[in-house]
């Protein structure tokens, strides 16, 4: 039985967000054990440089919707536009990136089409021809093994969990997919920039954060300067979001960003439960804390006990020479 | 106004999340409304507050010990609320769970439907965007920021999704979520947790809502949850602040191999 996937790729300004790749790797592993091919759909206003890209990823294909009606997200006109590519590849899973787009339009189209939705998955197998998927809950203090009961199925991945594909395959044919004739009541008009947020932190590969212990927006000045010598994502604690030093798009934990980077820096962050539950799954964890007892320092990989005011300096220096031999 | 607000019951976020048995244990745990759906019931109860007139309504998929978890948005200020109390109905995944919304909010009066962008235990963040599509309505997601047209038929709303901003429009009747940032929820006054005894909570079965559970299959079944895996102890690094950070730097380079 020919199980084919299909990926949904995401763009952001006219490039492929790494997640797309990532979806890529997942597909195929996937496929050798489901059966059928692997294809790709990638939606937007100028995506052909996007389509190109997926194509020589080693997918067998990519649907393309290319239009100026595509320009901002329409939920109605997105949605309606992806079931009409499912019903051409008619796949068994489709695979979404877990990011807020592809969270909010697979929850659409699987309601359009009847289907489940295992969301924000980190991991999966093949059992007998059963999907079975494991995906964090609670943010992470508990994860769930979930059965697809159905297929078809839609499962996002979380980003920064699988290596994204090499783009080294001969290139695959690439299909239109005309844009659905539907008139959207809801509609994305405009982008808003923003001045401070340039490394977005769900997919970061570094993150380095501040707590209570950075006392004033002014601490976080020096978080800045590191991060910006790393390419690294600001991040925060409640404390220091409620306090307003920082803003609280920049929070991590339950009621913030769940962040899985390959190195999180802590500074001066206790370590409340659900500041852990949105950072305990990153790949290495430093945390820096006056208190020897901070619960921080259970997560840690590495610790350091002193004020984060003096370990900053020290640590813009050696970076300094580090990054200089690189 | 009319709004009705979704709302869950979850544990409170600074619970440990304990597990036996491949069972999430809830004795012990101290239940909230999932902190998105509060953030949504604070803008409605604005919205009427400043344009005045309308009934801002809960409406709550829960077991009978829900009932505590909407006296809280009662407290709050809401108005009243419909109580999805069906043990036949507390099973389902987020698809069955956005049909039962859905069927409940048929039968409901309403110009605005605001929920949480996700609820903060299962992290599903579909039943909203499921039941807007369900009653064939515009959704717009993860609003941080939502103003009215002076006529209320139409919205625009400022989001932020994936560290993007956007500007976004609908017309009304709409479902908007919320995103932290949307507003500063309010502490219940005395009086408000004294006047949210008296408030009328509507009690609705399968059957009120013209559902038969059984024909409710979920397409996704949670099989076991597990703690997450454990991390290996970690190493304080030793010496003063210098001495360590030096020393942290090299154990990046050379031993985890991060920068």
């Amino acid at each position: 039985m020919a199980n084919n996937i299909l990926i949904i790729a995401e763009e952001r300004e006219g490039t492929l967000r790494k997640v797309s790749y990532e979806l890529v790797t997942v597909a195929n592993e996937m496929a050798k054990n489901l059966g059928g091919a692997v294809e790709a759909f990638v939606i937007g206003n100028n995506v052909g440089a996007c389509a190109a890209a997926l194509a020589k990823t080693g997918v067998a294909k990519v649907y393309c919707a290319d239009a100026p009606a595509l320009a901002h997200f329409a939920p109605e006109v997105f949605a309606a536009t992806l079931a009409d590519a499912i019903g051409k590849a008619a796949p068994s899973v489709v695979l979404m990136p877990a990011t807020g787009w592809g969270k909010e339009l697979g929850a659409k189209v699987a309601a359009k089409l009847d289907w489940g939705v295992a969301t924000d998955c980190i991991g999966f197998q093949v059992d007998g021809g059963t999907l079975i998927l494991k995906r964090p809950v609670y943010a992470g203090k508990a994860m769930a093994t979930v059965k697809a009961k159905t297929l078809p199925v839609i499962v996002s991945i979380r980003p920064n969990i699988f290596p994204p594909a090499p783009t080294e395959s001969p290139a695959a044919p690439i299909e239109a997919v005309a844009v659905a004739n539907v008139t959207p009541r809801a509609k994305v008009v405009a982008k808003v920039k923003k001045e401070s947020v340039d490394v977005d932190l769900a997919e970061a590969k570094i993150v380095i954060s501040g707590g209570r212990g950075a006392k004033s927006a002014e601490g976080f000045v020096q978080i800045r300067e590191i991060a910006k010598m790393l390419g690294a994502a600001v991040g925060a604690s409640r404390a220091a979001v409620d306090a307003g030093w920082i803003d609280y798009s920049t929070q991590v934990g339950q009621t913030g960003k769940t962040v899985a980077p390959q190195l999180y820096i802590a500074l001066g962050i206790s370590g409340a439960i659900q500041h852990l539950a949105g950072m305990s799954s990153s790949k290495v964890i430093v945390a820096v804390n006056k208190d020897p007892d901070a619960p921080i320092f259970q997560a840690a990989d590495y610790g350091i006990v002193a004020d984060m005011f003096e370990v900053m300096p020290v640590l813009k220096e050696e970076l300094k020479k580090v990054l200089a031999e690189k | 106004m009319n709004i009705v607000v979704l709302i869950k019951r979850v544990p409170d976020t600074e619970t440990r999340i304990q597990i036996k048995d491949g069972k999430v244990v809830t004795d012990g745990i101290a239940w909230i409304i999932s902190p998105y759906d509060e953030y949504g019931i604070e803008e409605a109860l604005r919205i009427n507050e400043k344009h005045g007139g309308g009934k801002v309504t809960l409406l709550c998929l829960g077991p009978e010990e829900a009932k505590e978890t909407i006296r809280k948005g009662l407290a709050l200020g809401a108005d009243d609320a419909v109580h999805i109390n069906d043990p036949a109905l507390l099973n389902g995944d987020a698809s069955v769970t956005a049909k039962v919304l859905a069927a409940a909010l048929k039968k409901m009066q309403y110009d605005l439907i605001l929920a949480g962008k996700q609820a903060v235990d299962e992290d599903n963040a579909q039943v909203a965007v499921r039941v807007a599509e369900l009653l064939d309505l515009p959704c717009v997601n993860s609003v941080i920021k939502l103003d009215f047209a002076d006529d209320k038929k139409s919205a625009r709303c400022l989001r932020e999704v994936d560290g993007d901003r956007d500007e976004a429009e609908t017309t009304m009747p709409a479902l908007i979520t919320a995103q932290q940032g949307l507003n500063e929820p309010r502490y219940p006054s005395l009086k408000g947790i004294m006047g949210a005894k008296k408030k009328p909570i509507t009690d609705w079965k399968a059957a009120d809502l013209g559902l038969d559970p059984a024909a409710l299959a979920p397409k996704l079944e949670i099989l076991r949850f597990d703690p997450p895996p454990a991390r290996p102890p970690g190493k304080k690094i030793p010496g003063d602040a210098a001495t360590a950070t030096k020393e942290l730097v090299r154990l990046l380079r050379e031993e985890a191999k991060v920068i």
